[in-house]
């Protein structure tokens, strides 16, 4: 005989066994507003009340202007924020900062860990020193500005917008790179561009090595004006010389069309 | 995912006991199975030897406590038989010992005399060197084993997200370089060609401790370093006869070492002050032990350091 089927049991507040996360955290509501402008203190909160608060004042407060005081290289810090605004983190952040917004300034005063600005869609992310590896992980829009120096595979599979680095950039830069540009003002490592779809990267340094199916092209007036003007923005200083690596389109087998494409050739 | 560390002060010694627990225990979310610390008090000229008489994990049968008294007081007859001096053999836990003494002769037999002991394990041997570890994670292992107070110059740890193997100590990391005294390891990333190195170096007379992979590095270093070659060149060698992702430290009497592949696929932040030098996984490990503004940066694929005391 079948038994009765019985009703899961209903397990009140959710809990992390690790106790790693917080998963019940509310605001906590300790920011100083005056005006637009606000300042967050982030010394005693963990990562999730810091962004609740970010959330806080810039959804509730109607703040669009915010500085956050001692960050201390935490993980995913000013994540998710999908408004225009303008934040300053005063420090460095660990892993995954300001990825998944669309609209904010942040300029960020230290530096930055893996994984930065990953998927942004608008807005800019400014970092006064160094990146890790992965900054600007597919990217989609806004301009991404690392000062020191990124790590490896920077802007892997980058789908639009800019990064650009006033320092070096490791191996495998601009991987998988479909759409966008990348501005290195130093030297790149092994594979620059590897696999990359479209796009386009400038190199002002040497370049280890080219990446498969990446050619060099020639630097177009339209570039140069691309690069003078991102760089009067940013106010960063400009190499001598920049050289231009695009895809070679050997690897471009687009033969079979998607059903919906089909029937637009048909 | 797995977290390394490393501290080293170049210029004097430090509390790197405590300083690592922090740098550890700031990365607990990398790996809470196992901690593991190496650390390199000021060299002496007793031999001290980290030992374990059995594994956390062993059940607790009747006669567990008194198997373990006869075998600490075999472990210490055999030491007397080989001609070590003893200074004194003390219980750091429940299965964890730590025995000093004056030795002069060759240190592979007598790490075999010793391990032929049922249940034992030499997890450490060196006139410096103490690796100390176990289940749980950093501030768990740092206080049963009263570590706060350790001082000394350099040292290594890790948290470990058990993939590949046991949880147990024998999978813990860091890994000693038996025979060789002094050297040890800890290593972020898999290896690919472990099958081969494993057999190559036990063709050359090397007893492995684990199934653990990264155990082949810190044998690998040592045998090179035996055959005459420079720490740092025997790394850079490294980079090339190791195949697979990896980011791993390495520690020796006088210098502390890292190394990272040429993907660079597992992270490493560096951080250089005037008389020490930090090293861990996250940038976060390291402002446990320094809480202000710092300037760092992840070293490049391929790259090799050595900072020596």
């Amino acid at each position: 005989m079948d038994a009765e089927p019985t009703t899961p049991e209903v397990r009140t507040g959710r809990y992390d066994v690790r106790g790693l996360a917080d998963p019940d955290a509310t605001a906590p509501k300790t920011s100083v507003i005056s005006g637009h402008t606000a300042e967050l203190d982030a010394a005693d909160l963990t990562i999730r009340q810091i962004n609740l608060e970010l959330r806080r004042l810039m959804y509730t407060e109607g703040v669009t202007e915010v500085t956050v005081l001692n960050p201390k290289a935490r993980h995913s810090i000013a994540v998710g924020l999908l408004l225009r605004c303008r934040i300053r983190i005063q420090g460095s952040l660990g892993y995954f900062g300001c990825g998944l917004i669309d609209g904010p300034e942040i300029h960020i005063t230290g530096r930055v860990g893996w994984s930065a600005a990953e998927n942004m869609m608008s807005g800019v992310v400014m970092v006064d020193k160094n990146a890790g590896s992965l900054t600007g992980a597919a990217l989609r829009g806004g301009d991404l500005v690392v000062r020191g120096d990124v790590g490896a595979r920077t802007g892997i599979d980058q789908k639009g917008g800019t990064i650009i680095v006033g320092g070096n950039a490791g191996s495998m830069t601009g991987f998988m790179l479909q759409r966008g540009r990348q501005i290195i003002c130093g030297d790149v490592g092994h594979g620059l561009g590897d696999s990359m779809y479209d796009g386009a990267i400038y190199v002002g340094g040497q370049v280890a090595s080219l990446g498969v199916d990446c050619v060099e092209a020639e630097l177009t007036a339209a570039d140069q004006e691309l690069i003078d003007r991102k760089f009067r923005i940013y106010q960063l200083d400009r190499p001598g010389a920049f050289r231009k690596f695009v895809c070679g389109r050997k690897l471009w087998n687009y033969d079979s069309l998607e059903p919906s494409e089909r029937k637009l050739v048909l | 995912m797995c977290g390394i560390a490393g501290i080293i002060y170049q210029q004097r010694s430090g509390p790197i006991g405590a300083d690592l627990a922090r740098m550890l225990q700031a990365m607990k979310h990398r790996g809470p199975d196992s901690t593991g610390y190496a650390l390199y008090g000021e060299p002496g000229d007793l031999l001290v030897m980290r030992f374990t008489l059995a594994d956390p994990n062993d059940p607790r049968d009747f006669s567990f406590s008194e198997r373990l008294a006869r075998n600490v007081r075999e472990v210490e007859a055999r030491l007397a038989k080989i001609g070590a001096t003893i200074d004194r053999v003390d219980g750091e836990s429940e299965y964890a010992y730590r025995a000093s003494f004056r030795y002069d002769g060759e240190l592979k037999p007598l790490a075999d005399y010793v391990e032929d002991v049922p249940g034992a394990e030499v997890l450490s041997l060196g006139r410096s060197l103490e690796i100390i570890k176990d289940l749980g994670d950093a501030a768990t292992v740092a206080e049963q084993y009263r570590l706060a107070g350790f001082a000394g110059t350099h040292g290594i740890g890790h948290v470990r997200m058990a993939t590949e193997s046991d949880v147990d100590i024998a999978n813990a990391h860091p890994y000693w370089a038996y025979p060789f005294p002094d050297v040890a390891v800890v290593h972020n990333g898999q290896l690919t060609n472990y099958h081969y190195w494993r057999r190559r170096l036990e063709r050359q007379g090397h007893r492995f401790q684990s199934e653990c992979d990264s155990e082949i590095i810190a044998v690998y270093l040592a045998q090179s370093m035996a055959d005459g070659l420079s720490l740092e060149t025997a790394m850079k060698q490294s980079l090339r006869d190791l195949d697979g992702v990896f980011t791993y430290l390495v520690v020796t009497e006088s210098a502390l070492g890292m190394a990272k592949d040429e993907m660079a696929a597992k992270p490493l932040v560096l951080y250089q002050g005037a008389d020490m030098v930090a090293l861990a996984s996250e940038e976060g490990a390291i402002r446990a032990v320094l809480d202000r503004e710092i300037d760092t940066h992840d070293p490049y694929e391929g790259e090799v350091m050595v900072w020596s005391r």
